[in-house]
C-alpha cells in the first residue's frame, strides 16, 4: 500500500469540501496541519474528528494535512477515511450517527415525478438539494464521478445517506455498471438507501444480480425494509427486453430511459422533436405498465430553457410517463407543474373519490359513478390525483365540503 | 491606562472615548434626543472668488494646497463610482508627496479599489478612516494596523454626523461626471456618468473647502446642478475620474444560484401571503443578487394581481427601471444608481427621482422617508436569537463590510432579512452576533431556505401566517437546524483593542469592533 493517501478537492471555487493528504510515518506521533476557512469556529472540532478517525484505524504515526473550505463533518470524515484506506488495508468503516429522518423506507408506487441528479463526489451540491423538494435525489456514483474518484465518492455518498437531511425526498443511488456496481451496493444498501438505479441495463440477469446482492446485504445488516431497483434502459437491446427487465424482480419499482446513450446506440442524433426515440419511449412505457410499475423519462439537458422543458414534460406525461430526471434544481418546479393534474382530471377524480366515500358510507361493496362501475385501482389513482392537486394548492384542503354544498 | 467602558442599551460595552473624543453609548431606539444645533461652516464672501465665476485650478494638488491642506485635517470623498473610483487614491498620493501626516479620510464608503490607501495608512499620511472599510482595508484595520479607530456610520448617520458637527470636514473632494468651472455638477452625463451625487450633498453644504473634480468640463451652466457651484471653492479637470463599468458589480445582477433564488421566491411568497403586496404599496430591495431576485418576483406577483407599487426605493438598476417603464411602479426614489440603465432612466424619466441621505435617511431632521416604506429587504452576516443583526463583521471577527443604508432602512414598516441558514459551514443564527449593527426590535422576519422566523413582537404577522403552509419556525428552531448541519461553533477569541466603532443613526455608539487574533 502507498504511504501517502489523498482525497477530496482543492483549488479556487471549491466550497463546502476539503482536501486531505495523509503520510504514514514510522515514528513521531500524529501531526495534523489544518488550513481551514472556518478555523476560527471549528478548528478544535475538525482536529478532534481527524484524531478520532486516525485512532479508529490505529494510525499512530502520521502527518495529516487538511485544506478545508467549509466541509461539514460527514464530508471531512469521508475524505479522511479515504486517505487512510489508500495507506492501509481495512474493511472497517468509520460511521457517524445516522439521523432519524433518514431511517425510513418508501412505498413501491412512491411519487417519482422528479428526481434530482447529484454528482457523488460533490458534497456542495448535496447540502441544499432537499430544500427544492424533488420527489427524489439521486446520489450518483456513475457518469458524474471521474474514474479515479470512484472510491472516495462511495464514502461521501454513504455518509450523506446517513447524515444529510434531504427533507423527505426519496434517497436513490445510481451505481456503476456491473460488475463494479455490485461493489457500490456494499456502501449504500446497509445505510437505508431507498432505491438503486441500475444503468445500461439490458438483461434480466443484471437485475437479478443486483436483487440478490441487495437481499444478501440487507440480511447481513439485519435490515428488512424495501430497497427498490430502477433499471435504466439505454440501448436497443434494453428496449427489446424492457418487459422482462421490468418483471425480473419484485424490487423493480420503475423503468427509466436514458436517451443520450440510446440514440448513440442506434447511431441516430438526439433531436428536440425526439422522433428517433419515439418507439423506445412508447415501448418502455408499455413494458412498465404491463409489469405494473412506473415509467420514467430521460433528463432534459438545457437547464436555461424552462419553456422547452415544460413542453417536453407535457409530452412525456401524454405518453404515459410518471416522472423525469432533473439535472438542476430549477427544473423541479416546472416538472411538478407540468405533471400536475389538469382541471378536467381533477374534476373527474373528485367525482370518483366522492362516489367511493358514498359507497363506503352506505356499506356498498361496489362503487359506481352514474351507470359506470369503478374498480379499486381507479379509485386509488383518483385519490393520488387529489393528493397531488392538494399539494400543488390547486384545490383547498376542505374540497369535499365545498364540493357537496 | 485602562479605558473605561459602559454597557449600552443592547448590552455591549462601549469605551468612553473613540479617537480621543467622548462618545455617547446607544440608549435605545428613539431614546436619545439631542438639543444641539446644526453645524455652521465659516461664511464665504464673493469678494474672494473670481468675478467671472471661473474657479478652475490646474490640478488636484494645487487645489488641495489652495484649500489649505495641513496635518490632521479631515478629507472627504464619495462612492458614486463604487469600485471604479480613481480620485481618493490620488488625493492621498498627493498628500503623501506633500509630506502631510495624520489626515482623516472620511469616505461615504470604500471599496477594494482603495487598497492602495493601506500604503498611506502605513506611511502616516492617514491616521484613520471614518467610513465603511470593505475588503482589504477592513482586514488591515481588523489586524490592528490602523493607528486610530475607525468609525462606521450609515448613509443617514454620515449626513447626521456632518450636519451635527460631529465630523468637521476640512476639505471635501467631489468627483463629478459633469461640471462647469463655477462648480455646478451632476452625475447624469459624461463618460463617467454615475447617476446622482447625493452622498456629497452634506459635504457640499458643510465642508470648509469644496473641490469638484471632473473629466467632463462643460461651459456654464451645467444642468441640472445636483451640486450647486455656490458651495464650491475649486474646480479641477482630469483625464478620468472613474471607471464606469465598475459602478456595476456582481451584486447588481440577479443571482443564478438555485438556493438563493429559492430564498428570494420564498420571501416574495411570504410578503404576498401577509398582504404586503397590495395596490399602492412601496418597497426597497437593495443591491445583492437575492434582493434583486425578490424585486423580480414582486413584479411577477404585481402583474398577476394587476396592481402597482406607489414607489420603490433604489439602489436603482435595470430590473427596477424595467418595472418603472412597464408602469408597475409610479416612482423610483433613488439613492444610488447601480447600473447604466439606472443612469439613463434617471436622466430621461421624471418619475425616476434623485434623492440624498438627507431626504431619505437623516435621523436629525423633521422625519425622513425611511419609515414610509412598507417593506425592505436587507442582508446580514449574522442574526442572534433576539433578532439583533450584524452587517459589518464576519463570525471570525473580521470587519469586511460597511453599513450603507442598512440601519436607516430598519425603520421601514416591515424589515425582512432573507439569508441562507449557513454559508460554508458558518451558521448565520447565533446566540450572540459578533457585532450588533441593528437592534432586534426593528427586525421583523428572517427568511432562510429551511424556514422563516418571525419576531415575536410582530404578533400581526404571526397571526396572518398561523394557518399558512409557509415553513414558519421559531428562531431557536432555525438556529438548532443550522447547528445540526454545521456543528455548534466554537467561541471566537478576539483581542482587547477596539479597532472601530459602529454608530447608530442618532450618533450614539451601538457596538465596537475588536482586533482579531491570528
Amino acid at each position: 500500500m502507498a504511504h501517502i493517501g489523498t482525497a477530496g478537492n482543492q483549488g479556487p471555487g471549491i466550497r463546502s469540501d476539503c482536501y486531505v493528504a495523509l503520510k504514514i510515518k514510522k515514528s513521531g506521533g500524529i501531526k495534523i496541519i489544518l488550513d481551514s476557512k472556518v478555523g476560527a469556529l471549528y478548528k478544535n472540532s475538525i482536529r478532534d474528528l481527524a484524531q478520532q478517525i486516525l485512532d479508529f484505524y490505529k494510525v499512530e504515526h502520521a502527518e495529516l494535512e487538511i485544506i478545508d473550505r467549509g466541509a461539514i463533518s460527514l464530508v471531512l470524515a469521508a475524505r479522511i477515511e479515504t486517505a487512510v484506506k489508500e495507506c492501509l488495508e481495512s474493511d472497517d468503516e468509520f460511521l457517524l450517527d445516522m439521523i432519524l429522518e433518514n431511517q425510513h423506507s418508501t412505498e413501491k408506487d412512491h411519487k417519482r415525478r422528479s428526481r434530482l441528479y447529484l454528482p457523488g463526489n460533490s458534497p456542495k451540491l448535496m447540502l441544499n438539494a432537499g430544500i427544492h423538494k424533488p420527489d427524489a435525489v439521486i446520489l450518483d456514483l456513475e457518469d458524474s464521478v471521474a474514474p479515479d474518484k470512484k472510491a472516495e465518492a462511495r464514502l461521501v455518498v454513504r455518509n450523506s445517506l446517513r447524515g444529510l437531511n434531504f427533507y423527505g425526498a426519496e434517497r436513490m443511488v445510481r451505481i456503476n455498471q456491473l460488475p463494479d456496481g455490485l461493489k457500490d451496493l456494499e456502501y449504500v444498501v446497509p445505510h437505508y438507501v431507498n432505491l438503486i438505479l441500475l444503468p445500461k441495463c439490458e438483461t434480466t440477469d443484471q437485475v437479478k444480480a443486483v436483487d440478490e446482492k441487495i437481499t444478501q446485504l440487507l440480511a447481513e445488516a439485519g435490515l428488512d425494509h424495501p430497497v427498490y431497483i430502477m433499471p435504466i434502459i439505454e440501448s436497443a437491446l434494453g428496449v427489446v427486453n424492457a418487459y422482462q427487465i421490468a418483471s425480473a424482480s419484485e424490487r423493480v419499482a420503475a423503468l427509466a430511459i436514458g436517451l443520450e446513450d440510446y440514440t448513440a446506440d442506434l447511431g441516430a442524433q438526439r433531436t428536440r422533436e425526439g422522433r428517433e426515440s419515439f418507439y423506445a419511449r412508447n415501448q418502455l412505457v408499455n413494458a412498465a405498465k404491463a409489469a405494473g410499475i412506473q415509467a420514467i423519462d430521460s433528463v432534459f439537458s438545457d437547464v436555461a430553457d424552462m419553456e422547452a422543458l415544460r413542453e417536453v414534460v407535457l409530452e412525456a406525461k401524454s405518453l404515459g410517463f410518471d416522472g423525469m430526471g432533473c439535472i438542476h434544481p430549477r427544473q423541479i418546479k416546472v416538472i411538478h407543474e407540468a405533471f400536475a393534474p389538469t382541471e378536467a382530471e381533477i374534476t373527474k377524480a373528485k367525482k370518483i373519490v366522492l362516489a367511493f366515500d358514498e359507497a363506503a358510507e352506505k356499506g356498498l361493496g361496489v362503487v359506481s359513478l352514474g351507470s359506470k362501475m369503478i374498480d379499486l385501482p381507479v379509485v386509488k389513482r383518483a385519490q393520488n390525483t387529489i393528493n397531488i392537486a392538494l399539494e400543488a394548492g390547486l384545490i383547498p384542503e376542505n374540497w369535499k365540503e365545498t364540493e357537496q354544498e | 491606562m485602562a479605558e473605561k467602558f459602559t454597557k449600552n442599551a443592547v448590552g455591549r460595552m462601549i469605551p468612553e472615548k473613540i479617537n480621543g473624543k467622548p462618545v455617547i453609548p446607544f440608549q435605545g431606539v428613539h431614546k436619545y434626543i439631542t438639543d444641539g444645533k446644526r453645524y455652521a461652516p465659516p461664511l464665504s464672501s464673493s469678494a474672494n472668488f473670481p468675478e467671472d465665476g471661473n474657479k478652475q485650478v490646474k490640478d488636484l494638488k494645487t487645489a488641495l494646497k489652495n484649500a489649505g491642506i495641513k496635518d490632521g485635517m479631515t478629507i472627504s470623498t464619495h462612492h458614486h463610482f463604487r469600485n471604479g473610483d480613481l480620485i481618493a487614491n490620488q488625493i492621498f498620493q498627493a498628500a503623501s508627496e506633500m509630506g502631510l501626516k495624520d489626515l482623516v479620510w472620511f469616505p461615504s464608503a470604500s471599496f477594494p479599489c482603495h487598497e492602495p490607501i493601506i500604503d498611506y495608512l502605513k506611511d502616516g499620511t492617514i491616521h484613520h478612516i471614518e467610513g465603511s472599510m470593505n475588503g482589504p482595508l477592513g482586514r488591515f484595520a481588523s489586524q490592528g494596523h490602523m493607528r486610530g479607530e475607525g468609525v462606521l456610520r450609515s448613509h443617514g448617520g454620515r449626513y447626521q454626523a456632518v450636519q451635527d458637527g460631529e465630523v468637521v470636514i476640512d476639505i471635501a473632494v467631489i468627483a463629478a461626471p459633469t461640471a462647469d468651472s463655477f462648480g455646478n455638477a451632476n452625475g447624469l452625463t459624461g463618460e463617467s456618468a454615475c447617476g446622482l451625487l447625493g452622498f456629497a450633498l452634506a459635504d457640499s453644504q458643510y465642508a470648509h473647502k469644496v473641490i469638484v473634480v471632473t473629466d467632463n468640463l462643460v461651459p456654464f451652466p451645467c444642468i441640472p446642478w445636483q451640486i450647486q457651484g455656490n458651495y464650491v471653492d475649486y474646480v479641477v479637470e482630469v483625464d478620468q475620474i472613474g471607471i464606469p463599468d465598475r459602478i456595476i458589480s456582481g451584486t447588481t445582477r440577479i443571482t443564478r444560484s438555485p438556493d438563493r433564488l429559492f430564498i428570494a421566491e420564498l420571501t416574495a411568497k411570504f410578503c404576498d401571503e401577509v398582504g404586503i403586496i397590495k395596490d399602492g404599496f412601496s418597497f426597497q430591495a437593495g443591491a445583492g443578487g437575492t434582493s434583486l431576485a425578490i424585486g423580480n418576483y414582486f413584479g411577477e406577483i404585481m402583474r398577476k394581481k394587476g396592481i402597482k407599487a406607489r414607489f420603490a426605493r433604489g439602489g436603482s438598476n435595470q430590473y427596477l427601471v424595467d418595472m418603472l417603464e412597464e408602469e408597475l411602479i409610479d416612482y423610483i426614489l433613488d439613492g444610488q444608481t447601480f447600473d447604466l440603465a439606472g443612469v439613463r432612466s434617471m436622466r430621461e424619466n421624471p418619475h425616476h427621482v434623485n434623492t440624498s441621505p438627507f431626504t431619505s435617511y437623516n435621523y436629525h431632521g423633521k422625519g425622513n422617508f425611511a419609515g414610509i416604506v412598507d417593506v425592505v429587504i436587507l442582508g446580514a452576516t449574522e442574526v442572534d436569537v433576539n433578532y439583533n443583526a450584524n452587517v459589518v463583521t464576519h463570525s471570525d471577527g473580521y470587519l469586511l463590510h460597511g453599513i450603507g443604508g442598512w440601519q436607516n432602512c430598519l425603520f421601514s414598516k416591515t424589515v425582512i432579512l432573507p439569508i441562507p441558514l449557513f454559508r460554508d459551514r458558518i451558521p448565520i443564527i447565533r446566540d450572540e452576533v459578533t457585532t450588533i449593527c441593528g437592534p432586534g426590535e426593528l427586525i421583523d422576519v428572517i427568511v432562510t431556505e429551511r424556514g422563516i422566523a418571525i419576531n415575536p413582537r410582530r404578533k400581526d404577522l404571526l397571526e396572518k401566517t398561523a394557518n399558512s403552509k409557509l415553513p414558519i419556525m421559531t428562531i431557536e428552531e432555525l438556529k438548532a437546524e443550522g447547528e445540526r448541519i454545521c456543528g455548534v461553533p466554537e467561541p471566537v477569541k478576539l483581542g482587547e483593542r477596539v479597532i472601530a466603532a459602529i454608530n447608530w443613526v442618532d450618533g450614539t455608539v451601538i457596538d465596537v469592533v475588536y482586533q482579531v487574533i491570528e
